[in-house]
């Protein structure tokens, strides 16, 4: 799910053997079975358990976790389902809401049952932020920050150095509760990111803060009713938060509901997870708590009939079903109403279609509703902007990138931003795809003692903060990685060992004598090989460690002598440092 | 492997660990029982205090009469108090790269080494840690900065004359070391050196080393800390309780296949079982009120006390203690009790199940709710108007030195109805009832100590298999 889409999000990661499903969302825009994701593309026959090592759910929203126990008791799953503290305390209610709206009002049978929810819960593991959490030994996740909803996180899923990010759903800039995400530079292999926002640059919140007040404000005070669809938790805190101060401020009296009784146990999350909300709040909670509310009162359904002006804050926030729909629908007629949405709408919800201009709705029995009152829009759903997405993945460095949660001609637009900007692939698959990305994974390899011994003993003593060129043979064997000496290697392969001997010629202009050149060349190297032994032999050659030079004659040329360099292959790193060198030819003058 | 020792005192430990060219700080205890050789700092002038005569030598001369007074027996430094602070000397603090602590009663001695060392690192702590921790240095501070005091002490530091002083002042090591109390600046600036983290976080030092805190089961946001190397694995437990009280169990899986590990902070009275110990309480404290008795508690404004008002709301009703008041007196009493209620994540499984309601993890909200518990800053204000008698009252410090404490010893010990409920361990309770003697009101000790005793640190290094262990 997600997949050039924005609903149910489901996502499936093989990381180096291990396999990981991030998320397990369910699809506002549909009543069937494309409401939830399609676990088949897991496995066609085996069980769920058997296939993946665990399950992730970054934030509380139904599109990233209703469709869990559905996932766990339904198709059966028994694995470890990983979330943070408040997305584990919050999603079993928006679970049974969800359950009661779809069971209990759309008459629905054979959908999860409340049972169903306490035992998914059950599988639940909550993690702490930035604790590593080992899933087995060579499985582990970290969860960050994300902003967007109390308790929301993005992960990091990490086997051996390769390694994915999922950012869940994520804001960037600190609203009115809510911190902004952050990530360390942890240059993962892959960074999984939603797009909702591929192609927005949105303007200052402020700006969006003051229009929103604004537009509130004049409806009110020519006896207008306002609606504001908003799901119970999240966005509803941040516009309450606003519209109080904002009633505080100005001395009004219009009343502000509240449409669930789901508020005040939503407001009391808040309270007791005060840790996760942004620094103001947290710093000032023992004098002043943000989350009680004096201006916002709770709704019943009776009060929608009142006359007079009202703000009324109801659920859903898509307009999809419910008491939001409900009171859409009486309100919907007069002209002097307005209903603003502050979030996305999926397609095929109430709320898109009147975002995107319709006027006349039919409604369930073939009722056409006709729509009066004034729709706005306003864009306060807590995703990362273009400007967001584009900050967070220099934060991380990701070497590639790869859009979820979004619409197909937003990511296009954003995919070549991203490959023009960080020169790092960018994928976009859609539901169903699978995209194969290579990584450059480091393998780990035991070295012998003796080799070890050996080696540090050659040459400048051993600094740990540099690294040191070492000769072994290889060996891989039984799934694992060696270094041993070539004896050693020779002895369990059985092998016969081979000399290999490289020789090669370096012209020199010198007209003198070839003992002269040869002494030339004996005082030019003795003076720049400081640390090495060079030995003028009696026969006139030359050695350096173990590599022979000898300087004949040329066969034609008299001016030119010929410097023979020889070395075994052991000693390939000094002989071709040696050939080069003497490439360079003698300084002019020997002293 | 190198360590250095820089405290005294067994249960607020202060080491510093060399490894893999690191300097670590495991921890910052402040040895505080240097003020019981100080007299009280009493809120409101204390006739008896103030005529406390002067202590002359034996040979008769009176020039320590200003700074030394005799009460009961016992000789007393007439001054600011000072406190015992970790060892300087041993080595240059300054190249001390980071400082690791394990729980807020092992941070106190922070501002004085952030501040006055030349201290450049990092400090890593978790967040309940932290918060905690600035209430405790807040309480110290305001306790101490509230009751001016003209006089400043120093002649009687003098070797010569330390040499002809009565016990224990003639016995106290380093007198000229001791400092008098950081300043809210001070505190400020040390907490802003720290960098919060979070449980099996595990961050790089210098890609040397990395450490890792683990969860100690002591108090909220207690933690022991992993240091380790590829190779190598040294293991820092430092109080740590395997009973279940309200902070997360403890971890010890984790510590398994240690290379060292250097055990701190162990119970200093492993012959008081805590259960014990708090059935102790309760019944004292309901005799004393039943027969129109008050009772105070010295305690520290977060820890056992939130275990203790969890108790007495299970007991103050079977007890028939429904209508006595309790009183939490503290400058950071409301603080102190708020943040008990947001830490879900660090709490014991109960009380995070609790949360998941939602609903608030420790029942002294509802004391407060239902006007049982009262909390006040001071004795001043809005308490004087509602205090009631007979009642409770749970106030720090526990040395009974300073802060709101003494005005209800001066108020109460000359009574035989009252009792004094000793819960904190830190201090012996005879020498912090020394200066109010003769004393009438009842006294008891019921010390509450959660941490490690002998028996479960065998047990605990059978089972975390550990090739060496170090006790500082």
């Amino acid at each position: 799910g997600a997949g050039q889409d924005v609903g149910r999000s489901c996502i499936l990661v093989s990381i180096a053997g291990k396999n990981v499903m991030l998320d397990c969302g369910m699809h506002m825009g549909y009543n069937d079975d494309r409401r939830f994701p399609d676990f088949s593309y897991i496995t066609q026959n085996g069980r769920l358990t058997d296939f993946l090592d665990c399950v992730i759910i970054s934030h509380f929203h139904l599109d990233h976790c209703g469709a869990l126990p559905y996932f766990s008791e339904m198709v059966g799953y028994d694995g470890p389902i990983y979330m943070t503290h408040p997305t584990k305390a919050i999603c079993p209610i928006l679970l049974e809401d969800y359950r009661k709206i779809t069971v209990d009002k759309k008459g629905e049978t054979n959908f999860f049952t409340s049972q169903m929810i306490k035992d998914c819960m059950k599988k639940v593991v909550a993690v702490h932020l930035h604790q590593t959490v080992q899933v087995d030994e060579e499985l582990e996740i970290k969860a960050y920050y994300a902003g967007h909803v109390l308790g929301a996180a993005m992960f990091q899923i990490k086997v051996g150095c390769e390694s994915v990010v999922y950012t869940g759903d994520y804001n960037m800039t600190p609203d009115r509760h809510l911190g902004a995400a952050w990530i360390d530079k942890c240059r993962p292999d892959l960074l999984i990111t939603e797009s909702t926002y591929a192609t927005t640059i949105r303007d200052s919140k402020r700006c969006r803060e003051r229009d929103f007040l604004k537009k509130v404000h004049e409806t009110v005070e020519r006896g207008g009713k306002v609606l504001i669809p908003v799901f119970a938790l999240g966005r509803a805190q941040e516009l309450c938060i606003l519209l109080e101060t904002f009633w505080e401020r100005m001395n009004l009296k219009a009343p502000i509901y509240f449409s669930t009784g789901l508020t005040e146990k939503a407001n009391h999350y808040y309270k007791l997870f005060i840790t996760w909300t942004n620094q103001k709040i947290r710093k000032t909670f023992v004098q002043r708590n943000m989350f009680e509310f004096k201006h916002i009162k709770a709704f019943d359904r009776a009060f929608a009939d009142n006359p007079g002006p009202m703000v009324v804050f109801a659920t859903p926030g898509m307009l999809h079903a419910g008491q939001s729909l409900q009171i859409f629908r009486k309100w919907a007629g007069n002209e002097k109403n307005m209903v603003i949405m502050p979030g996305y709408c999926v397609q095929g919800t109430v709320g898109h279609k009147i975002l995107s201009g319709q006027r006349k709705l039919e409604m369930e029995g073939r009722q056409i509703l006709e729509v009066k009152m004034q729709v706005e829009y306003m864009s306060f759903s807590a995703h990362a902007d273009a400007k967001g997405i584009m900050q967070l993945i220099r934060q991380a460095e990701p070497r590639n990138v790869l859009l979820v949660h979004g619409e197909a001609k937003k990511m296009e637009f954003l995919k070549q931003k991203i490959e023009q900007e960080f020169h790092v692939s960018c994928f976009m698959p859609a539901n169903g795809e699978t995209t194969t990305i290579l990584t450059n994974p480091c393998i780990p390899v035991d070295i012998s003692l003796g080799l070890l011994k050996r080696e540090t003993a050659i040459g400048p003593l051993p600094d740990a903060k540099k690294p040191k060129l070492m000769h072994g043979s290889l060996l891989m064997k039984d799934n694992s990685f060696r270094l041993v000496s070539p004896e050693q290697a020779l002895k369990e392969l059985g092998l016969a060992e081979h000399q290999l001997r490289f020789t090669c010629r370096v012209h020199i202009q010198d007209p003198r004598k070839e003992h002269e050149t040869g002494l030339r060349v004996y005082n030019h190297l003795k003076g720049i090989l400081k640390d090495y032994s060079v030995q003028h032999l009696p026969d006139g050659s030359i050695t350096v460690e173990s590599i022979l030079i000898q300087a004949t004659a040329h066969s034609e040329d008299q001016g030119t002598k010929v410097l023979l360099v020889s070395w075994t292959y052991q000693d390939e790193e000094l002989g071709s440092y040696l050939t080069s060198l003497l490439k360079k030819g003698l300084p002019q003058s020997t002293p | 492997l190198l360590q250095y020792c820089l405290s005294g005192h067994p249960t607020l430990p202060c080491n510093v660990l060399k490894f893999k060219s690191t300097t670590i700080m495991l921890d910052c205890g402040l040895d505080m029982t240097s003020t019981l050789n100080f007299l009280p700092l009493p809120l409101v002038q204390s006739p008896r205090l103030s005529k406390l005569p002067g202590w002359v030598l034996k040979d008769g001369s009176t020039f320590l009469d200003k700074e030394l007074k005799e009460c009961s027996g016992h000789v007393f430094v007439d001054s600011v108090p000072e406190f015992c602070l970790p060892e300087t000397e041993l080595l240059d603090l300054s190249t001390v790269d980071v400082i690791l602590i394990s729980n807020y009663h092992c941070m106190m001695a922070l501002p004085y080494i952030t501040e006055y060392t030349g201290f450049t690192g990092t400090v890593y702590a978790t967040e309940p840690t932290v918060q905690i921790g600035r209430l405790l240095m807040e309480e110290l501070v305001n306790s101490i900065e509230r009751v001016p005091k003209a006089q400043s002490a120093s002649m009687w530091k003098n070797k010569e004359v330390q040499r002809l002083l009565p016990a224990p002042l003639k016995d106290a090591v380093e007198v000229s070391m001791w400092r008098k109390c950081y300043t809210m600046p001070e505190v400020n600036a040390a907490l802003s050196k720290i960098q919060l983290v979070g449980y099996s976080q595990k961050i790089e030092l210098f890609g040397a080393v990395q450490v890792t805190p683990l969860s100690s089961g002591y108090a909220l946001g207690s933690s022991n800390w992993i240091i380790q190397s590829h190779y190598e694995k040294v293991s820092y437990v430092s109080g740590s309780s395997l009973l279940t009280t309200h902070p997360q169990p403890m971890d010890q899986a984790s510590l398994k296949n240690s290379d060292v590990l250097i055990l701190t902070g162990l119970t200093q009275i492993p012959t008081a079982n805590p259960d014990g110990m708090v059935g102790e309480f309760c019944s004292n404290l309901a005799m004393t009120v039943r027969n129109g008795g008050n009772v105070l508690v010295p305690c520290y404004p977060s820890g056992v006390i939130y275990d203790l008002l969890e108790c007495l709301y299970q007991y103050i009703d079977s007890a028939g203690l429904s209508n006595v008041p309790f009183y939490f007196i503290s400058p950071v009493a409301n603080s102190s009790l708020e943040f008990s209620q947001i830490f879900a994540e660090w709490l014991c499984h109960n009380k995070q199940t609790k949360v998941y309601l939602p609903e608030p993890p420790f029942p002294h909200a509802e004391l407060i709710q239902t006007n049982k518990l009262k909390h006040y800053p001071s004795i001043h204000g809005d308490f004087s108007n509602d205090f009631k008698q007979p009642c409770v009252v749970f106030t720090g410090h526990p040395s009974l030195r300073f802060g709101d404490v003494v005005h209800f010893m001066e108020l109460w010990g000359k009574s035989s109805l009252n009792t004094v409920i000793f819960t904190e361990p830190d201090f012996s309770y005879l020498d912090a009832l020394a200066p109010y003697q003769p004393l009438a009101m009842k006294c008891v000790y019921c010390p509450i100590d959660t941490r490690l005793n002998f028996i479960q640190v065998s047990k605990l290094l059978k089972e975390v298999q550990v090739m060496n262990s170090l006790l500082p």
